[in-house]
């Protein structure tokens, strides 16, 4: 027992540290969490996969050894003992029972009979010396119940080892079978790594992208996997997201072929669905996740030092070498997302006007069940990144769908230097007819050096036709204009500032930045005439939405400056392949689990529910004698014995039942 | 057992008669939306509320008024859900929100109450406390049933039985275990006991307060696909009984351990009592976490691919129950009782609660609920 007591704690405190530690992660997070020192301790006990160490099995395998003995130590007094009446049971001892009652008189013989059986008992009657003594008992099921939820420990156990990974972990010691840590293809795994279609249980996982079909698994071990064949492959042939209009997913399926590991053919279809499982052959198989299967994309590439747009065909999770400006980068294809559905919060409206009062606001929101959402979908995305030569990545995340922001179309483009770090978007501004060109074209004027002359020269006529700068010199003005766009031209807004705060007194800064701006504005103005005129195109007029379109331009500009290697690539459409991630298991230990289970609750509910009592009534030199034990003392047996000697007793005002001793309230009390 | 129960045998026919029809009607109008499965589960719920009428009598009253309500909300809103903020009754009794917002106004004042009848020995007091604790209990009941309806208002396919998120298990929680408690405080006629096991309800409804008007938690949300399983609507209330009546012990534990101090202890039902009832309560915990941990590993079976992943919460589960497992042992095989049993009996409310919430918050794993 107390054995027991002390198993159950270890494996409880060797449960809470597989909690605590995020199990089966890849090795090198540990190593990067632990450090080395740490790392060489915990590494050797296990402690990444704690309930497939052997130390753990050992445990469990200890708890099933110490209830078994339990029962087998247990069970034969236990039956002798239901099967036994006590039917012999002295007067003295009848006295000694903590709940007994006397009184003078006998009632019918046949009425106590039928009182007992009309209570639920079963007795024996035995007569001798003149003495009538009638032992009783009813709820034999309870020391049942022990045996019950006894033995379902060590079923549940069984099944438990059946279907754990046991026999791989002996073959493993064994030295027949050791994972693979390599990252290679599947058929390249050696033969020590994989195991056969007769494994008896297995749990593993595969990721099939619509349209091919697998016929292994990979199960988990350590730092490593195993490839478990499996007796049939999976084909994907779709694979379905459906949602709720409130954005949330609804249903994730799977719909499958089955397909005969020799000929091919197909033995069944089916949809699988998370907890809609299909079971083929004893394995079952569930849907445990999805994603990009590698879909073609298609690209616009657009090299930021100039150029018309080239067309560049990719796969999402793939790589790719690319040149960009002379440097050779990898491109790292990730995922394709088609849908991006995106809460933007409460809408306007139910901010109710009318409840001033902030408690009377907030209590209208907490009695409505209804959330009101402002979603949209900001359609396909694709996540990518650019790594050069030393290794050094760019992570991006454009959009195909033009936005709409402030009632504006823009490009939008997601950049950022380091995977913890959130996205920081740039914007460009759409042309009338709804492309990035117009853009490209103006920031290739505001950044082309050779043009600058042009422009300064024709900011600076435009300036004094205005009268805007009558007081200045205009030679003095196209100079100054030259400088502001070369400024900008190398390196945006924050160049200028950089410029501005070398060259001005900290108190001019302000109004000189003004200037600085307003000329900026104006060449920009003529950039984009002369763009247009290069082009072979009629120079725009500078009406609300154009000038609106200049100054996101100019924002834009600023912006990519800061955007890596010099290349923006405009996703312009895809062909989406879908994945589906599979969990196959044979678990043939699932019914004794089960079956263990049942007998788990059924032991548990005897234990508690049905209380075991024995009644023993004597009658001898004309007086009655009862007296009760239960097996468990408490008030419920207090009630009961009150209510039988009132219904055996003759006289019970005569008799002196004696008070129930009281419990004992120390930890040392009786046994029950 | 022995004890034959006074029964009412018109007012147990009058129930029985009662759910069988209301089965019947639901049978026959939704019979199209239910699978075999769907309709083999309303009559068997239906047996099961006739057994529980004929358990604990009160039942036949309680269950029809709390229906009675129901129905009259589901009138009132008369298939638009709209209707919840423009019609008075609606507004301010009986859209769920407003019966939990009740539910919790009631809580607080039974816990006053239930003190105020302790500590100045007023039976009075204690029974206007019970009073309040039932009615409590009927806005909590009314509110789940008005709150599944509301579902569907706000579309056929979102609709489902609230058990599926923190939510909607802690008003379940408060129901549960006011319920139960209310049985203990009627069969061992202890109504002070209330004064400490309300604590217990005060704190989940503080919880609910700052989770609905802080986080907006009490919006209904449609299931998601790993939620979408039969196993959910009988797993999660199963694990309730057993939080609620772990709760109750816990609580228990605390005024025992108060008492064997000397203190409250002419106010509090006797040690022994206090001892026992926490036995009880851990007993019916114990079976109903068994049976919800059991069912838990088959819902898993379905959903995950594997009936034990040794994930947090299943593992946290485990531990839990191992808990009380040796708890029940040393109570029972070693005859252990007194203060050890009552600290253990708070410290096993800790883990509970660690297994609950803590596990949402602080580990991560399969399970959907999510953090809060
Ligand atoms: C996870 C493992 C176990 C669980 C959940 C468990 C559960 C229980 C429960 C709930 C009881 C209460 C029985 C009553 O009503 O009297 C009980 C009784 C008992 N258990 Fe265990 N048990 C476990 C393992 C063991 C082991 C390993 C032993 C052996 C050392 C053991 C020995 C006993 C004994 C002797 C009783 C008393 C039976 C009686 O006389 O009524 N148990 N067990």
């Amino acid at each position: 027992m107390r054995f027991a007591i002390s198993l159950l704690t270890v494996l409880s405190i060797a449960s809470v540290i597989g909690t605590v530690l995020k199990q089966n992660e890849p090795y090198v997070n540990y190593r990067f969490e632990f450090g080395d020192f740490w790392f060489r301790i915990f590494e050797p006990l296990g402690l990444f996969d704690v309930y497939h160490t052997s130390w753990f099995l050992l445990l469990l395998a200890f708890l099933m050894l110490s209830t078994s003995l339990c029962i087998w130590r247990h069970v034969p007094g236990m039956l002798r003992d239901i099967r036994g009446w006590r039917e012999k049971a002295s007067r003295n001892s009848l006295r000694l029972m903590a709940h007994h009652a006397e009184s003078d008189g006998q009632p019918g013989r046949d009425a106590v009979l039928a009182h007992l059986t009309q209570s639920g008992f079963r007795f024996k009657e035995r007569e001798h010396d003149g003495v009538w003594q009638v032992a009783a008992k009813r709820g034999a099921w309870q020391k049942l119940g022990y045996l019950f939820a006894h033995a379902a420990i060590v079923v549940i156990c069984i099944g438990g080892l059946l279907d754990g990974n046991l026999p791989l972990k002996l073959m493993e010691l064994a030295g027949y079978k050791a994972p693979e840590t390599r990252d290679m293809p599947q058929g390249q795994v050696p033969e020590v790594s994989r195991l056969s279609a007769s494994n008896l249980s297995f749990r593993g996982n595969v990721t099939v992208p619509e349209g091919a079909a697998a016929d292994v698994v990979f199960l988990n071990a350590g730092n490593g996997y195993f490839v478990q064949e499996l007796p049939f492959a999976i084909r994907l042939k779709a694979f379905h997201v459906d949602y709720y209009t409130t954005g949330q997913p609804k249903r994730f399926a799977s719909d499958i072929d089955i397909l005969d590991r020799q000929s091919g053919k197909v033995r069944q279809s089916g949809t699988v669905e998370v907890n809609k499982p299909m079971v083929v052959d004893g394995v079952a198989i569930y849907q445990a996740s999805f994603g990009d299967g590698g879909s073609p994309l298609n690209f616009a590439r657009w090299d930021l030092i100039g150029g018309k747009p080239a067309p560049l065909d990719a796969r999402s999770q793939a790589s790719s070498a690319l040149t960009i400006a002379g440097q050779p980068y990898t491109l790292e294809t990730g995922d394709l997302r088609v849908f991006n559905i995106e809460n933007l919060g409460k809408t306007e409206s139910t901010q109710s006007a009318v409840t001033v009062n902030k408690f009377e606001q907030a209590l209208s929101q907490a009695t409505s069940v209804k959330g009101e959402h402002n979603l949209r979908n900001l359609g396909p995305s694709v996540q990518f990144k650019l790594r050069d030569a030393t290794g050094q990545a760019v992570e991006y995340l454009n959009y195909l769908a033009p936005q709409t922001l402030d009632d504006h179309l823009y490009l939008v483009t997601g950049m950022r230097r380091e995977v913890a770090q959130p996205f920081s978007f740039i914007r460009m501004p759409l042309d009338a007819e709804g492309r990035v060109d117009t853009f490209m074209r103006v920031r290739h004027a505001l950044l082309d050096p050779r043009q600058y002359p042009a422009i300064a020269k024709a900011t600076a006529d435009a300036a004094f036709r205005d009268g805007a700068f009558s007081a200045t010199n205009r030679a003095q003005f196209a100079e100054v204009t030259q400088s502001v766009l070369t400024q900008f031209g190398t390196g945006g807004f924050p160049a200028l500032e950089r410029f501005l705060d070398g060259k001005v007194p900290a108190e001019q800064r302000q109004t000189v930045a003004q200037t600085y701006l307003k000329i900026l504005q104006g060449a920009a103005v003529e950039a984009f005439a002369q763009a247009q005129r290069q082009a072979g195109l009629a120079p725009l007029p500078m009406d609300e939405t154009n000038y609106r379109f200049l100054m996101d331009s100019l924002v834009a500009t600023s912006n990519l400056f800061d955007y890596g290697p010099a290349v923006y690539l405009q996703p312009t459409g895809f062909t989406q392949v879908q994945a589906s991630g599979f969990q196959l298991t044979r678990s043939p230990g699932k019914t004794v689990v089960y079956i263990g289970s049942i007998l788990l609750v059924m032991g548990i509910f005897c234990m508690f529910y049905i209380r075991e009592e024995r009644l023993w009534v004597r009658f001898e030199a004309g007086r009655t004698l009862i007296a009760m034990t239960s097996n468990r003392r408490n008030a419920d047996l207090d009630h009961a014995f009150a209510a039988h000697s009132a219904a055996l007793l003759p006289d019970p005002a005569h008799s002196a039942p004696p008070l129930p001793k009281p419990d004992h309230t120390g930890p040392d009390g009786e046994s029950a | 057992m022995t004890t034959l129960p006074v029964k009412r045998p018109a007012g147990a026919i009058a129930f029985a008669a009662l759910v069988l029809v209301a089965a019947m009607i639901s049978f026959s109008r939704y019979r199209g939306a239910m699978d075999y499965y769907e309709q083999g589960i309303l009559f068997a719920s239906a047996a099961g509320l006739i057994w529980f009428g004929r358990f604990w009598p009160v039942m036949q009253r309680f269950l029809p008024l709390c229906g009675a309500i129901a129905l009259a909300a589901i009138e009132l809103y008369d298939r638009d859900l709209a209707r919840g903020s423009s019609n008075f009754f609606l507004k301010y009794m009986l859209a769920s929100q407003s019966l939990v917002m009740w539910m919790c106004v009631l809580f607080f004042l039974a816990t006053l109450m239930y003190w105020v009848g302790l500590l100045r020995r007023s039976a009075s007091s204690l029974s206007i406390a019970s009073g309040l604790t039932w009615a409590a209990a009927t806005a909590a009941l009314s509110s789940i049933l008005v709150r599944w309806y509301e579902g569907y208002l706000i579309g056929p396919d979102v609709g489902h039985i609230p058990v599926s998120n923190l939510y909607e298990v802690f008003v379940l929680f408060c129901l549960i275990t006011a319920l139960m408690y209310l049985y203990y405080e009627a069969r061992f006629a202890a109504r002070s006991m209330g004064a400490f096991v309300l604590l217990v309800i005060s704190a989940a409804v503080g919880f609910i307060l700052w989770y609905s008007f802080d986080r907006g938690a009490h919006e209904i949300q449609p299931l998601i696909p790993a939620l979408q399983s039969w196993w959910m609507k009988i797993h999660v209330p199963a694990n309730f009984v057993g939080y609620g009546a772990f709760a109750i012990a816990a609580m228990l534990g605390v005024a025992q351990l108060l008492v064997s101090r000397g203190i409250l202890t002419s106010k509090l039902p006797s040690y022994d009592t206090l001892g026992e009832v926490s036995y009880k309560a851990i007993a019916v915990g114990f079976l109903f976490f068994t049976i919800a941990t059991i069912l838990g590993a088959m819902w898993a079976a379905d959903a995950w691919g594997g009936y034990w992943s040794w994930d947090p919460k299943e593992t946290w589960a485990l531990i839990v129950w191992l808990n009380y497992a040796a708890w029940l042992h040393v109570r029972l095989v070693k005859g252990w009782r007194g203060n050890v049993l009552a600290w253990w009996s708070v410290i096993g409310l800790l883990v509970t609660t660690f297994a609950f919430l803590g596990v949402n918050m602080f580990l991560s794993g399969l399970h959907s609920y999510g953090g809060l």
